[in-house]
């Protein structure tokens, strides 16, 4: 079974055409990194994922049906920044997607249930490192940790998809190495599918199960905007080579410069 | 030595600095009032020091030998009243438009251009229609200081809930949000503290109001007092309620900032992520 399947999917603006065709199947627990160069529709795809924008054509499934032209729980996210409410401490953060589905109303939950889901949110904390930061608000904590909250946040809500976009992009090399740790135990204790965009091709072709590049076949030098971008590599990692790299990083250099 | 630009005066300095424009106003009404009430003991425009401590006596100590009201405390009762009540219904009306406004594209679509048109007609021209709408009484005043704000905020309150980033709006509905608690829980209080600054933006305009309504029409109210003793070129009234007026802006604005800080400690350390 499929989680993702995308069938000639095309988005288009106007006359500016940004993926063009895009046809896909995603199994349940891949680790999907997409990279490409800035403008090549890696964006505009996870837009789609999220339900942010529609397709102008084909279709997008999650588990063999539409997905909901609008962002729900089934899809989970990690953006650059402004992931998290800044409104909240640490702990509210997480608890606040459990307090949403147990409180239609307020949205806020109060003594025992309101204990549960805090135990639940203090154990999530504790496995992304953030047990000793529970009552700090997110202006106190550094990029690396509010990236790790947001992940907490996120995960809370067991989506059937984790959607990264450049999530550690804004980030040291070092804390960014960290965060790749982070990331891949999640992965492995939750076998969640996930779906990361960076612009950095070496963190796509290290850490995932599954490369994508975006890029676009044809080049029509007076209209830039005729054709769309697609797929243009589909790699398994695992068993990487220098080779490949090499290729896909003169391949994306050669068209855009 | 420095550029100019770069010289900044030490803490007493500051201090001292920020006394001395204060110091010699008081100064040169010192002497121009000596110099007046010395060429004229009746003079009434730059009354001396114990004349104004005199009338701020009699206006808050002394009961009034016509209505046996303590004139001072009464008139402020009456003006904290009006504007009290217009601004917090002006707010609850920037809390109310302006989150809907922002939050949702229908409403926003079919009551943003309206609130835009009524911010600008100038409120002091509808004063008359008030007038004879809600008679001469205390509706007409509280009406006038909400015209003339409620605008401000709503216009306000709706540009701080389209400010917020779109990411978070995303992030709470993969949350589980619906419509209504993404408003509650996400926007709501978030845009409570920039209320609170807006407010306190808009009290210099709330004063205006007030005294303009209450100079043309009222029985009691600071504005009313001014005006009244006019007449009778009272200085010595007129400047200690000014400066009254001007302590009681300054009160309200600090309480305002306390508040905001007490109840927001996120707010002030940076107020994004």
């Amino acid at each position: 079974m499929n989680v993702i399947e995308a069938r000639h999917l095309w988005k288009e603006y106007g006359d500016n055409v940004v993926l063009e065709n895009v046809s896909l199947a995603v199994k349940a627990g891949e680790f999907i990194t997409v990279v490409g160069t800035s403008g090549c529709g890696k964006t505009t795809f996870l837009k789609l994922l999220l339900g942010v924008e529609t397709a102008t054509r084909g279709d997008l499934l999650l588990d063999g049906k539409p997905l909901p032209d609008e962002p729900n729980a089934d899809r989970g996210i990690v953006f650059q920044r402004y992931s998290v409410f800044p409104h909240l401490n640490v702990l509210e953060n997480v608890m606040l997607g459990a307090e949403l589905a147990a409180s239609p109303f307020w949205g806020r939950t109060f003594g025992k249930r309101r204990r549960a889901i805090r135990e639940q949110a203090v154990a999530m904390l504790e496995s992304v490192g953030l047990g000793t930061a529970l009552l700090k608000y997110p202006s106190e904590l550094s990029g690396g940790m509010q990236q790790r909250l947001a992940l907490a946040q996120a995960l809370i809500k067991k989506p059937r998809i984790l959607l990264l976009d450049e999530p550690f992009g804004a980030l040291d090399p070092g804390i960014r190495a960290d965060m790749h740790q982070l990331i891949l135990s999640i992965w492995r204790q939750t076998g969640l599918t996930i779906f990361m965009i960076t612009h950095d091709l070496k963190e796509g072709f290290y850490l995932g199960t599954r490369l994508w590049v975006f890029d676009k076949r044809r080049h029509d030098p007076q209209a830039p905007n005729r054709f769309g971008a697609t797929i243009t590599y589909d790699i398994p990692l695992g068993h990487t080579d220098r080779t490949t790299l090499h290729t896909i990083q003169q391949s994306l250099g050669a068209n855009h410069d | 030595m420095k550029r100019l630009i770069n010289q900044r005066p030490s803490r007493a300095a500051q201090v001292l600095l920020g006394i001395l424009p204060f110091a010699l106003l008081l100064l040169a009404y010192l002497w121009a009032s000596e110099l007046r009430l010395a060429a004229n003991p009746n003079d009434k425009l730059l009354p001396a020091f114990s004349s104004i401590g005199e009338a701020i006596w009699s206006m808050a100590f002394e009961a009034d030998k016509r209505s046996g009201n303590y004139l001072l405390w009464v008139d402020t009762l009456a003006s904290l009243q009006r504007l009290g009540l217009g601004v917090l219904l002006s707010a609850l009306m920037g809390l109310v438009i302006g989150v809907a406004n922002g939050a949702v594209p229908l409403f926003r679509a079919g009551l943003s251009p309206l609130v835009m048109a009524l911010s600008l007609i100038p409120p002091m021209a509808i004063l008359p229609v008030l007038f004879i709408v809600f008679g001469l009484g205390e509706v007409s005043k509280v009406a006038l200081i909400t015209i003339g704000i409620a605008p401000f905020l709503i216009r306000d309150m709706q540009q701080r809930v389209l400010e917020l980033p779109e990411e978070q709006l995303i992030k709470a509905q993969t949350l589980g949000a619906s419509s209504w608690q993404l408003i509650l829980r996400v926007i709501l209080p978030q845009v409570l503290p920039r209320l609170l600054d807006a407010v306190r933006l808009s009290l210099g305009s709330a004063w205006l109001f007030l005294i303009a309504a209450e100079a043309i029409a009222a029985t009691e109210g600071l504005g009313y007092r001014i005006f009244l003793v006019r007449r009778y070129l009272s200085m010595d009234v007129i400047l200690p309620y000014v400066l009254w007026i001007t302590l009681l802006a300054f009160l309200t604005d600090y309480l305002l900032r306390v508040l905001t800080r007490r109840s927001f400690p996120w707010y002030y350390n940076g107020g994004k992520p």
